[in-house]
C-alpha cells in the first residue's frame, strides 16, 4: 500500500466511525488532495465534512482550533508545512496551551497534518523540517511516520488522540509501497518486542503496545491495518519509537524518510564492514522515547542521528543531550548529527545533492565511529 | 422592558464596573501582577450583547469569545466572582487554577471561550466556533469580539472570508474604544473607520452607541436573528470608550484627560441608564443606591476571599499539559 493511500483509508475510517471528526485545507475537497492523500473523501463525506478552504492558512488554523474547542476532531491538512508557518501561532498559543490555560477546563483534540520535509527540486522556501520547531513546544504530541503501517495506524491514533497533534509527512514517501500486513505478527504481551519473520533484509521491526479499543465508538466498519490471524491492529501508541533492525555496535536514530536512508546504511555497513547498527524508528518528535534510545545506546556504546532538518537545536540535539545526560558512560565514541547543510535549501540538483544527507555520508561516518578507517 | 429587566442591567453593568475598580486597587496593592486589562467605560457592550443570548434550559446555546479584556465578559455571562479574582490573582481556587490569569479565563458550561492574548486570533477560533454550530446544526451564533486594533490584523479578514463564503452564523462585535493600546483610530486605520470592512465580503455592519445599552440591546438582538436565521456572518459596530489605559501599567499620555472626562459626563452607560431608571421607570433613588451598594459588597467580598485564597499549588506546575 501507498502511503498517501494509508493516509486517505485512516482518515476515511475514523470519518465512518465518528461524526464529529472533519477534514478542512486547501484542495483537500473537489481536487482530492494536492498530493492525493484525500481521493475520493468528498464524494463518500460530502461538503461538509470534506471543506475545501481558500489559501489561508491563518484563518483557517484558527478556525479549525475553534472547532476543537467546541467539540469536535477537525484535521487540518497544510498543503505543505512550509505554509503552517503562517498559521504556527495557532498551533503554539491557541492548540498547545489552551488545555494549560485554563487549568485543564478546555481541550483541544486536533490534528494539523500535511508534508514536511524535502521534497526535492523545490529550493528553499518549499524544503524544511519543522519538526524540531514543534518538539520544542510542551501540549503538542509531534509525530512523524515513515511506513504506510505507521502513517494509517498513527493518524487513526492522532485523531482519537484528545490532544493537539502535529502529524510530520513526506512528500517522497506520499508515492512508496509498503507492506500492510503480512511481515507483522501481534504480540502476545504488550511492549513486548518481536521478530519481524520472512524479511531478507533481515528487519527485526517492531510495533509494540497494540492497542485494542475497538470498544470506544461504533466499529462496523472492518480495519485492514496489519491484520496478524483473529486480530489486528488498528492505532499505534503515538509516543513510542520502533526498532527496525536489532544490532550491537551503534543505535541509529532517524525519523520519516531519514529512516529509509538509515536502513540502507545499515545494510551496507554490515555487509562490507561487518558493523551491526541498530536502527530506531523515532515516530515520535514529542515525547521523545527516551527509554528504547537510551537501553539501546548502553548496548551499543555509540548513537547517531540522521534528520533532514538541520543541526542547530534540531531533534539529534536533543537525542544527544539525552544520551548524553542519562547514559554519558556507557558512550565508546562522540554522539554524531548528521543533517542538511546549514543552509537554505539550493534548488541546482548538484547542490540540493551536496545539501542533504546521504547513504554514503551516513556508512563513512559511521565506519570511522566504529574504528573501521 | 419591565423596570426589573432593567434594574437587573443595570446591576450587571455595576457589578461589572466594581469588579473592575477592586480589580485595579488589588494590582496597585501588588495581589494582581503582569497584565490586567480593565473594561471600565464598555460595560454596555457585553452587558446589552448578553441580554440577547439564546439558552436551552439552563445552559447557553450561543458561544462567546473575546481578547484578553475578558473581566466582564465572563463575570456577565456568569462566573462567580469570587473565581475570576482569584484567577486575577493567581489562586488555586481561580477559573484556571492560577495558571491562566486575567487573559487567560474560560468557562466550557457558559460557553465562553477565553480569555485570548493574542489580539485577533479570537476572531478566527471564533469563526471556528460558529462552523461547530453550523456542522452541529444547533442553531447557536457565535459571538466574537474584538477591538479596533485587533481589526487591522489580516486573521480578522481571513476570517470574515470564510464566514461569509460557508454563511457561518458569527455575530462580529467589534468594540472600537478608539485606541489601540495608545494608538488612536485615525494613526491606524487608513479611511479613519472600521464600519466598512465588511463591504467587500458582504457582511453588513450595523453601527451601535456602545454607551447605550438599551441601542446594544436592539441591534444585538437584530444581528443575533440575523445569523442565527442562516443569514451568514454580520458585525455590530460599537462606538465605545475605555476610560483607564490599555492595561494597569500604561499611564494614558497619548490622550488628554479632557477627552476622558467630557465622555465620562456626557455619555456614560451606567449614568445613562440609572437616569433612564430614575425617571422612565420611576425607580426610586434608594434602590438603586441599594443595587450599587450590593455590587460594591459582593466586589468586596470577592477581592477578600481571592487575597486569602491559597496560593496556586505548586504540585499543579506540570499537570494540564497533555491529556491522557
Amino acid at each position: 500500500m501507498q502511503v498517501r493511500t494509508a493516509i486517505r483509508d485512516a482518515i476515511a475510517e475514523e470519518m465512518r466511525r465518528d461524526r464529529s471528526v472533519f477534514l478542512m485545507g486547501e484542495e483537500v475537497g473537489r481536487y482530492n488532495g494536492a498530493y492525493k492523500a484525500s481521493q475520493g473523501l468528498l464524494d463518500e463525506f460530502g461538503e461538509q465534512r470534506v471543506i475545501d478552504t481558500p489559501i489561508t492558512e491563518y484563518g483557517f488554523a484558527g478556525i479549525g482550533v475553534g472547532t476543537a474547542l467546541a467539540g469536535l476532531r477537525p484535521i487540518v491538512e497544510f498543503m505543505t508545512f512550509n505554509f503552517a508557518m503562517q498559521a504556527i501561532d495557532h498551533i503554539v498559543n491557541s492548540a498547545a496551551k489552551t488545555l494549560y490555560m485554563s487549568g485543564g477546563a478546555m481541550h483541544c483534540p486536533i490534528v494539523f497534518r500535511g508534508p514536511n520535509g524535502v521534497p526535492r527540486g523545490v529550493a528553499a522556501q518549499h524544503s524544511q523540517c519543522f519538526a524540531g520547531w514543534y518538539a520544542h513546544v510542551p501540549g503538542l504530541k509531534v509525530v512523524a511516520p515513515y511506513t504506510a503501517m505507521e502513517a494509517k495506524c498513527l493518524l487513526k491514533a492522532a485523531i482519537r488522540d484528545d490532544n493537539p497533534v502535529v502529524f510530520l509527512e513526506h512528500e517522497v514517501l506520499y508515492g512508496q509501497q509498503f507492506e500492510m500486513r503480512d511481515d507483522i505478527r501481534l504480540l502476545s504481551k504488550p511492549s513486548e518486542s518481536v521478530l519481524m519473520e520472512g524479511d531478507p533484509a533481515r528487519r527485526t521491526g517492531v510495533y509494540l503496545s497494540v492497542h485494542e479499543d475497538s470498544s470506544t465508538g461504533p466499529t462496523q466498519q472492518k480495519n485492514d491495518c496489519g491484520e496478524l490471524g483473529k486480530k489486528s491492529i488498528e492505532l499505534l501508541p503515538l509516543d513510542k519509537a520502533v526498532i527496525m533492525r536489532h544490532g550491537t555496535d551503534i543505535t541509529i536514530t532517524a525519523f520519516s524518510i531519514s529512516v529509509m536512508h538509515a536502513m540502507e546504511a545499515a545494510g551496507i555497513l554490515w555487509e562490507k564492514h561487518g558493523i551491526s547498527a541498530e536502527v530506531i524508528n523515532l515516530i515520535s518528535l514529542r515525547p521523545i522515547d527516551r527509554d528504547t534510545i537510551v537501553n539501546s545506546v548502553m548496548k551499543t556504546g555509540r548513537i547517531i542521528n540522521i534528520e533532514e532538518g538541520w543541526s542547530a537545536c534540531g531533534i539529534g540535539s536533543e537525542i544527544i543531550s539525552i544520551v548524553t545526560e542519562t547514559a554519558f558512560d556507557y558512550l565508546d565514541a562522540e554522539p554524531v548529527r548528521i543533517t542538511s547543510a546549514d543552509v537554505p535549501m539550493p534548488y541546482s540538483k548538484q547542490l540540493e545533492d551536496l545539501a542533504l544527507p546521504n547513504v554514503d555520508m551516513i556508512v563513512n561516518r559511521i565506519a570511522r565511529m566504529c574504528g573501521r578507517r | 422592558m419591565h423596570s426589573e429587566e432593567v434594574l437587573a442591567l443595570f446591576r450587571k453593568m455595576v457589578e461589572a464596573r466594581r469588579f473592575e475598580e477592586k480589580a485595579a486597587e488589588l494590582y496597585t496593592q501588588g495581589h494582581i501582577r503582569g497584565f490586567c486589562h480593565l473594561y471600565i467605560g464598555q460595560e454596555a457592550v457585553i452587558v446589552g450583547v448578553a441580554k440577547n443570548i439564546k439558552y436551552l434550559q439552563e445552559s447557553p446555546l450561543d458561544s462567546v469569545i473575546t481578547s484578553y479584556r475578558d473581566h466582564a465578559h465572563m463575570l456577565t455571562l456568569g462566573v462567580d466572582p469570587r473565581i475570576i479574582m482569584a484567577e486575577l490573582c493567581g489562586k488555586e481556587a481561580g477559573c484556571s487554577k492560577g495558571k491562566g490569569g486575567s487573559m487567560h479565563m474560560y468557562s466550557k458550561p457558559l460557553n465562553f471561550y477565553g480569555g485570548n492574548g493574542i489580539v485577533g486570533a479570537q476572531v478566527s477560533i471564533g469563526t471556528g466556533l460558529a462552523l461547530a454550530h453550523k456542522y452541529n446544526n444547533d442553531g447557536g451564533v457565535a459571538l466574537i469580539f474584538y477591538g479596533d486594533g485587533a481589526a487591522n490584523q489580516g486573521q480578522v479578514y481571513e476570517s470574515f472570508n470564510m464566514a461569509a463564503l460557508w454563511k457561518l452564523p458569527a455575530v462580529y462585535v467589534l468594540e472600537n474604544n478608539r485606541y489601540a493600546l495608545g494608538t488612536s483610530i485615525p494613526r491606524a486605520v487608513a479611511g479613519n473607520s472600521l464600519i466598512n470592512r465588511g463591504d467587500p465580503f458582504g457582511i453588513p455592519t450595523i453601527i451601535v452607541d456602545g454607551m447605550d445599552v438599551f441601542d446594544v440591546i436592539d441591534k444585538s438582538r437584530e444581528a443575533i436573528d440575523y445569523a442565527r436565521s442562516g443569514n451568514g456572518p454580520i458585525i455590530l459596530h460599537m462606538d465605545t470608550y475605555r476610560y483607564r489605559g490599555h492595561s494597569m501599567s500604561d499611564p494614558g499620555t497619548y490622550r488628554p484627560r479632557s477627552e476622558i472626562e467630557q465622555i465620562k459626563k456626557e455619555r456614560d452607560p451606567i449614568v445613562k441608564i440609572k437616569s433612564e431608571l430614575l425617571t422612565t421607570y420611576n425607580v426610586s433613588p434608594e434602590e438603586i443606591e441599594r443595587i450599587e451598594e450590593e455590587a460594591e459588597r459582593l466586589m468586596k467580598t470577592a477581592a477578600e476571599f481571592a487575597i486569602n485564597a491559597e496560593e496556586a499549588d505548586v504540585g499543579q506546575l506540570e499537570t494540564d499539559i497533555i491529556l491522557s
